[in-house]
């Protein structure tokens, strides 16, 4: 497996292992978060418009929905067309401290059979399967790789 | 502002896969529209095109491809997109120009030619683009979205996958009704139950096809209706073509995250009750007016989140008025009497037009075995990307 990865998406993540985190941007006038991140302009129709600096998101939030995805998608996903389809769980993530669910995968071998709405999970670093870019994944806590 | 315009002609192309041109669908659904109208397309005004979403230019310029395929005849033109809710935004561009006095009658056409299985973005590298995002980083289709909508339903209403397939059983039962619907058997529970998962909890007969189809209608200023001989047409008389509010706090398509209301607290009314609500107002009337309703029934679960959206029932009470049967034919307040996406599936910039057909043969009678008895006033609700909301209220 290639040693060097690169993001699915420059700077919407950063860090390794329990420093792994998702970023965003707060505005300094009105303390908005935004993520996927807002750069150019707050995105608060009240608000007068301050600086956008980058910011973490919290690690860990509550499952506000899941789902999963029975059937191969489309381009731009990326799949191998030789090998079986595999399904993956995808995962809504309601952060409290931010007031904002964030949707992503579930963790390698998490299936919707192991989520239920309120559950708490944290954020881990993840590779999109077929792409081998670098992407964040949702686990429920306690739950190790 | 409280002026209504007239529906003088609606027509549609049937639903399905013709493996046609979308232009000769929007024709076929046109020439419908002007017979059942009793003009002339020469006697047309302005035309406004839906757009399709197809690469090469004829999709996206809509209302001249209709009107060269047509005839060209010097009418005005205009092209709108808005994803699912293009067809509104069409009908509210003719209303516009009516009520402004541009054009006495104007002809509004969709139609589309879907591709098969999932809707996908438009091609090529785009990771400015919300939708291509989705795609790229999380392989998340519109079903997907449709499957955590009906997750969040089960855990905070208690709602079940047998609700679910009760939507599919009710409007497959008009659906098989209309001539002009895809799919025009009945479907049972076990049926929907016995269909592959495609988005956990939802199976395929929960979630609508992609179809071809095409729908029309001609509207005037009731003026010209008059003078027409037509001194009691079935009227419109809300368009509500509205945004979300930040922050709007209910993940959507085509989006990765909410937005987020630390800052400022959210609106007691979601998006989706936004939508209903700026055309009751417009139009003076309220949810208990209703004759009828058409919604976007993309997925069964969803069409039981817009009776709550429209105010037919309380939040949360949205399978409760559905296993009373209040919502089928014969109900209090019948939904989806057209067989909904359901039975006809998706043919984006045609399907909002496909409503107001609807509505329009209902408010005259014509419905034939599907008829509401009675109709007077009915609503359509549905959503597109991006945040376009859009319905329209009719009245006879």
């Amino acid at each position: 497996m290639s040693r060097t990865r690169t993001p699915v998406v420059a700077r919407w993540f950063a860090g390794e292992g329990d420093e792994f985190k998702l970023l965003g941007t707060r505005c300094t006038a009105c303390t908005s978060v935004f993520f996927p991140r807002e750069d150019a302009h707050c995105r608060n129709p009240g608000c007068p418009g301050g600086e956008l600096l980058e910011v973490p998101l919290s690690r860990r939030g509550r499952v506000w929905s899941y789902t999963d995805t029975r059937y191969r998608p489309p381009s731009p996903y990326v799949t191998d067309p030789e090998l079986p389809w595999e399904p993956y769980a995808l995962i809504a993530v309601e952060l409290e401290p931010e007031r904002m669910v964030v949707l992503g995968q579930a963790a390698p071998g998490i299936t919707v059979a192991d989520l239920a709405v309120g559950m708490e999970v944290e954020v881990v670093s993840g590779v999109l399967p077929a792409s081998a870019e670098t992407t964040w994944n949702w686990r429920p806590t306690g739950v190790r790789a | 502002m409280r002026q209504d315009v007239a529906v003088l002609g609606a027509g549609m192309h049937p639903w399905g896969k013709w493996g046609r041109g979308f232009v000769e669908y929007g024709v076929a659904a046109a020439h419908a529209a002007l017979a059942d109208a009793g003009l002339d397309w020469r006697d047309i005004g302005s035309i406004v095109g839906a757009d399709t979403v197809r690469g090469g230019y004829p999709g996206y310029v809509a209302g001249a491809t209709f009107a060269r395929a047509l005839g060209w005849q010097g009418a005005r033109v205009a092209s709108v997109y808005a994803a699912c809710a293009s067809g509104a935004q069409a009908v509210n561009t003719a209303r516009a120009q009516i009520l402004s006095g541009l054009s006495d009658v104007v002809l509004v056409v969709g139609a589309d030619a879907a591709p098969k299985g999932f809707f996908r973005p438009a091609g090529g590298d785009r990771p400015e683009d919300p939708d291509w995002l989705r795609f790229r980083v999380l392989g998340a289709t519109n079903p997907t979205y449709f499957g955590l909508y009906a997750r969040r339903r089960m855990a905070v209403h208690g709602d079940t996958p047998e609700d679910f397939a009760q939507v599919k059983v009710k409007n497959s039962a008009v659906g098989a009704l209309n001539p002009n619907a895809r799919y025009r058997s009945r479907v049972t529970a076990d049926e929907v139950a016995a269909s592959a998962v495609v988005a956990d909890p939802l199976r395929l007969l929960d979630i609508c096809a992609t179809s071809d189809g095409g729908a029309a209608l001609v509207l005037s200023s009731m003026e010209f209706a008059r003078r027409h001989g037509a001194p009691r047409p079935v009227r419109i008389r809300a368009v509500s073509t509205v945004t979300p509010r930040y922050p709007s706090t209910v993940l959507d398509l085509p989006d990765i995250a909410t937005d987020s209301a630390v800052a400022v607290e959210p609106a007691a009314e979601t998006f989706r009750t936004s939508i209903a609500s700026a055309a009751y107002e417009e139009a003076g009337l309220g949810p208990g007016d209703l004759s009828l309703a058409e919604v976007y029934d993309l997925s069964t679960a969803l069409e039981l989140q817009w009776y709550e959206d429209l105010g037919l029932c309380g939040q949360g009470e949205g399978a409760k008025l559905l296993r009373e049967g209040e919502t089928a034919l014969g109900g209090r307040i019948p939904v989806n009497v057209s067989g909904g996406l359901a039975s006809f599936g998706e043919a984006v910039p045609a399907q909002a037009i496909a409503q107001v057909c609807e509505l329009t043969w209902q408010l005259r009678g014509d419905a034939g075995e599907r008829q509401v008895a009675g109709a007077q006033v009915g609503i359509t609700a549905n959503q597109g990307l991006f945040g376009h909301g859009s319905a329209v209220i009719a009245v006879r």
